[in-house]
């Protein structure tokens, strides 16, 4: 029988802050630029230059730190990290190895029913590299400077970690309170988040770790699960095989559910981190950080009481909607509008989820304003469109978010109110339908639902299905 | 030739009063470096039809009443090793030999704001390693007193061209004496400021913690007016200091009544040339008689500096020099097999000799196991010092000592034996290490005719000390030791002595319109 | 307590700081760096327990700069000094594969 294996995982995440302004020049963060276009001397390295820190990635990083229930480091202070590569305009890294910003902290995840604490060891800032582009044609590559000095924050957990779900979990919460406090957007495929994967496995119950891999290149959730079980596999079968694991970085391929080593001899991993003289010590007194703490934004668990006492859904709602920011603050924006909370809950929590689902959308995607929502809700309420109608209108808002009022006058989409035109439609259902009819008259409740269904379908569904049924009770008296 | 026996004050004055013209001032420098150029080449790249141009400029701003300020029309030497925007800066490299910065140092655009008329770039060691300018690519720089031997160095371009009066001053830079040693070898005065009093911004980094930009001029009344337009706090630097007394000029009176004055016993032990140490002892008793109390006492820890200071230097700059990669700007090698063998040939190619040795040296004490032992030894080394220093300015306003152990040597002689050269740095290595503002000031020849230079150290901020005691000194020596280098006996001697006509110019530089240096 | 550099080494090294010494320069450098680590080594005469390492010699903290936007389009000022350029990248050798 074969062995019972434990997986140990510990994360290195990176997160891209959300400010305007690179971590040590005047340049811009704007996602998207034209290439090379967002650079100057500091951050494309150019002889002579030198950096100064901007100050709001200390505060954002300090917000990150104890929203993680970090210790924050009162003296801190960057060390560079030298490696030659093309992104790497300076062939040196400026980042924190000696006095990180933050150490010590942790998150609590919830997978099933167990809460479970992953320790944080330290949270760096650091600067982000350029962009390479492979030019396949041409056999070469081409560097675009633009990301290069963009700040991140890289948080490095324990290797707390024993499954996939828990390393998405633990995503998940970060990702959470990161967005929260706004210190990133954290979308995954444009790069503003990014795990590193530490793995290794161990017999169950054994106290020691195995040796460990370092997985990168992981650009979504669904491709670090991939890697994990990949990893652990391969990993099981060198040790049942006999053969040793080697500490190494490896690159996970998704497209072809592989990973391979990324060392080569000209990798000597070997970093000669020293003090970056070209900066000074960043000393950070207890009323800074009182004061980053009283800027801090309403977190998840405020906010949750908040929807309680403020508004009149369930609890089950709550919890969905305050999951990710971007749902709350829509849910927020969209109620303040309409003044209907469980509506607006309701949609999103149900239409929304839906098409979110089968379009593999994250809530940071959805495009939709609030403003077009609150209309819709509107509309319902004051029967001027019926549920089905509602909902098929709601996908074009979903994807176009086109405003309902023009759309549904436009398209004619209006709920029959007039009890003439309905009157004449009603008539000749009945006529229609005798069984029907006599089925109802014999006692048999089920058949009116037959009967209301005829007369939408022949109204083409605009009609108010409540009037139809109080009319046709009426009319077969 | 009067006009160039001028100070670069005095002719700021002659100019201001329109008795010379800014233009005169250059065409009669660049005259003088036609002359000198082909014996001594202080310069990488002169640029006459460029600083025609900009003293026309100056000049018109001058008579508007736009600019007023002492330095205003006076022509300047840049070391090569300072960013000015379009133009070569090449830190006497092969690897900048076409690097045209998009940005000026913030130091060079001071000048530029008090109406300096650029000339051109000095020449110096390469990446400003080095104690001879003779680790330059583009070769050698002789000494204008006498042209076997070497101008000292890394700013030997810089001080010869004063000294020459192929200028009215000069900028350099001082990592570990690369301004005062040369100035002392060359019969100059040269400042190196307290650590972040100028800003670095624009000066390509030799080692970060150690550099500062200073002035090299003909006497202290100059080195007072250059400090004051180049010292100032700058955003961009953010090791820059906002001091609140930059009036330099100030200082200049003649009084060293009561002034302390240290000389550390330290300084005068083996190795120091007896030239050197009776022209240093006279200097000092020249001080004394001016009222200052002089006392020898015991600095200690002289001996650690060297050995700390090319650990730090040498790891800052295996780091700082990353980024001559043949990818973003400089040279890149011809052919190449894939990426690393880009890298590897670009820089093995692209670098000299002292170069490489200290990357190596560098690179090998930061090396994965090594830090420890030699880094953070190396910085505690550096606290002691500095506490050294703490303890001697506690008991004095000023140390007094030699620049360096013995005048400047043959062409030559000190390349062979690195650690040999490297010990002439004795005195000025551990200035840089604390941070501490030091001078060196001409007080005398040797047998040869070489200049003797000795060293002014203050506590940090003390710049006015040190002017103030320098132009004391040279009130009562009537300015004798300054006196500039005979040119037209140099071209005697250089003909007697059928000394080669220096200097090649490497071939591939220079495309434009630059005059480079011959 | 000579130093010795091996030519593992010398190469290790040179790995890290992207130099290929040729064998007459490795051997000269090899020599050269023994001596200065001999000497550096005087430095462990010292008795540095309890310093604290100082990389800063003056108490300069907390410079800043606010997150403001201080810089366009500077496209042609990076590429212009490019070694070898590509429509608006710099072009360098394969990095991957």
């Amino acid at each position: 029988m074969k062995k019972q294996y434990e997986t140990v995982i510990g994360l290195e995440v990176h997160v891209e802050l959300a400010t305007k302004t690179k971590i040590f020049c005047g340049c811009s963060t704007a996602f998207g630029a034209a290439p090379n276009t967002h650079t100057c001397p500091v951050c494309t390295g150019m002889p002579g230059s030198l950096p100064v820190l901007n100050r709001q990635v200390v505060e954002y990083a300090m917000a990150i730190g104890l929203a993680t229930n970090c210790e924050i480091t009162r003296v801190c202070k960057f060390d560079r990290k030298n490696y030659f590569y093309p992104d790497n305009p300076q062939n040196y890294q400026i980042s924190q190895l000696y006095l990180p910003i933050a150490r010590n902290g942790y998150v609590e995840i919830e997978t099933g029913n167990t809460v479970k604490k992953i320790r944080i060891h330290e949270m760096h800032m650091e600067e982000d590299a350029g962009k390479l582009i492979h030019d396949e044609w041409d056999d070469t590559s081409l560097v675009d400077y633009n990301r290069s000095g963009v700040p991140l924050v890289e948080i490095v957990s324990e290797p707390d970690m024993r499954s996939s779900k828990e390393v998405i979990a633990y995503l998940e919460k970060l990702r959470q309170i990161i967005q929260y406090l706004g210190a990133s957007d954290c979308k995954l495929q444009e790069g503003s988040m990014r795990a590193d994967v530490n793995l290794s496995v161990r017999e169950a119950g054994s106290e020691t770790f195995g040796t460990r891999t370092e997985m990168k290149n992981l650009n979504s959730f669904k491709a670090i699960a991939r890697a994990i079980e990949g990893e652990r596999a391969r990993q099981i079968e060198l040790l049942e095989e006999g053969r040793p694991v080697i500490q190494e970085t490896r690159r996970w391929d998704d497209n072809k559910e592989s990973s391979y080593a990324m060392r080569s001899k000209e990798d000597a991993q070997d970093y000669r981190y020293f003090p970056e003289p070209d900066l000074v010590p960043i000393v950070i007194s207890e009323e800074w950080i009182a004061r980053v703490r009283s800027r801090q934004p309403e977190l998840r668990s405020e906010k949750l009481k908040r929807y309680r006492k403020e508004f009149d859904i369930p609890q089950y709602d709550a919890e969905i909607l305050t999951e990710s920011k971007s749902m709350a603050d829509l849910f927020e924006a969209a109620t303040a509008l309409c003044q209907k909370p469980k509506k607006v809950s309701n949609w999103l929590m149900g239409e929304t989820m839906r098409l979110m689902k089968e379009n593999g959308m994250e809530p940071e995607d959805l495009k939709f304003s609030p403003e077009n929502l609150a209309r819709l809700v509107c509309l319902t309420e004051k029967g001027v469109i019926n549920s089905s109608v509602a909902k098929e209108v709601f996908e074009k808002i979903f994807h176009e978010d086109i405003n309902p009022e023009v759309y549904v006058e436009e398209q004619g989409l209006k709920t029959v109110n007039d009890e003439g035109a309905l009157r004449e439609t009603l008539k000749k259902v009945i006529a229609e339908n005798p069984q029907a009819v006599a089925d109802y008259r014999g006692g048999k409740e089920k058949a009116l639902g037959a009967l209301v269904g005829q007369t939408m379908k022949m109204m083409k569904g605009k009609a108010n299905p409540g009037m139809v049924n109080q009319m046709l009770r009426e009319m077969l008296q | 030739m009067e006009l160039l026996d001028l100070t670069a004050v005095e002719l700021g004055k002659k100019i201001r009063q329109r008795e010379v013209s800014a233009a005169e001032a250059v065409e009669a420098v660049f005259a003088r470096a036609e002359t000198a150029e082909p014996l001594l080449h202080s310069y990488v790249t002169f640029n006459r039809e460029d600083a025609l141009a900009q003293a026309e400029e100056v000049q018109k701003k001058i008579i508007a009443g736009e600019l007023t300020g002492p330095l205003a029309g006076v022509p300047v030497a840049v070391k090569d090793n300072l960013c000015i925007a379009g133009e070569l800066t090449t830190c006497s490299s092969k690897i900048l030999s076409d690097y045209r910065p998009t940005y000026t140092a913030e130091a060079v655009r001071n000048l530029q704001r008090s109406g300096a008329v650029i000339l051109g770039k000095t020449n110096m060691d390469e990446f400003a390693m080095g104690s001879t300018t003779e680790t330059s690519w583009y070769g050698p720089t002789r000494n204008p007193h006498h042209p076997e031997h070497v101008p000292g160095g890394s700013s030997g371009g810089s001080c010869a061209a004063v000294a020459a009066q192929e200028c009215f001053y000069a900028l350099g830079s001082d990592t570990g004496g690369s301004i005062r040693q040369p100035s002392s070898f060359c019969g100059v005065v040269g400042l190196k400021p307290t650590y972040g009093t100028v800003s670095r911004y624009g000066l390509i980094a030799y080692g970060s913690s150690l550099d500062q930009i200073g002035p090299i001029t003909k006497d202290a009344a100059d080195c007072a007016a250059v400090l004051e337009a180049i010292a100032s706090y700058d955003e961009k630097d953010s090791t820059s200091i906002r001091r609140e007394d930059l009036h330099f000029t100030e200082a200049l009176t003649e009084d060293v009544k009561g002034l302390r004055i240290g000389i550390p016993a330290d300084y005068f032990g083996e190795g120091l040339d007896e030239e050197v140490a009776e022209a240093i002892r006279a200097a000092a008793n020249i001080l004394e008689e001016q009222g200052a109390v002089v006392e020898r006492f015991h600095l200690s820890l002289v001996d650690y500096a060297i050995p700390a200071y090319y650990v730090i230097a040498s790891a800052e700059a295996s780091s700082n020099l990353e980024r001559f990669d043949g990818v973003k700007y400089g040279y890149r090698t011809a052919d190449y097999d894939g990426l690393h063998n880009m890298y590897k040939k670009t820089r093995s190619e692209g670098f000299g000799a002292e170069v490489k040795r200290r990357i190596m040296l560098g690179s090998f004490v930061l090396s994965s196991g090594y830090y420890d032992a030699y880094y953070l030894k190396a910085l505690k080394t550096k606290a002691l010092i500095k506490q050294a220093f703490d303890q001697a300015f506690e008991k004095y306003d000023l140390l007094l000592g030699p620049t360096a152990p013995t005048t400047a040597p043959l062409l030559g002689e000190s390349l062979c034996d690195p650690l040999k050269m490297y010990l002439g740095d004795i005195y000025t290595i551990a200035v840089n290490l604390a941070g501490l503002p030091g001078m060196a000031v001409p007080v005398g020849r040797d047998q040869n005719g070489l200049p003797i230079g000795m060293q002014l150290i203050g506590n940090h901020f003390q710049e006015k000390i040190l002017l103030r005691a320098a132009y004391t000194y040279e009130c009562a020596t009537n300015r004798q030791f300054e006196k500039p280098a005979d040119i037209e006996k140099l071209q005697e001697t250089c003909r007697e002595k059928t000394v080669r006509n220096t200097v090649e110019k490497k071939e591939e530089v220079s495309a434009g319109k630059e005059v480079q240096a011959r | 307590m000579a130093n010795k550099i091996s030519d593992e080494v010398m190469d290790y090294v040179g790995i890290l700081a992207k130099l290929e010494l040729s064998g007459q320069e490795k051997e000269a450098a090899k020599k050269d760096m023994e001596k200065m680590l001999d000497y550096i080594d005087t430095l462990n005469e010292l008795d540095t327990s309890g310093v604290e390492p100082m990389s800063h010699v003056l108490p300069v903290q907390n410079v800043f700069r606010e997150d403001v936007v201080t810089n366009g389009d500077n496209k042609e000022e990076t590429l212009g000094n490019a070694p070898l350029r590509k429509d608006d990248y710099f072009e360098v050798p394969k990095t991957i594969g």
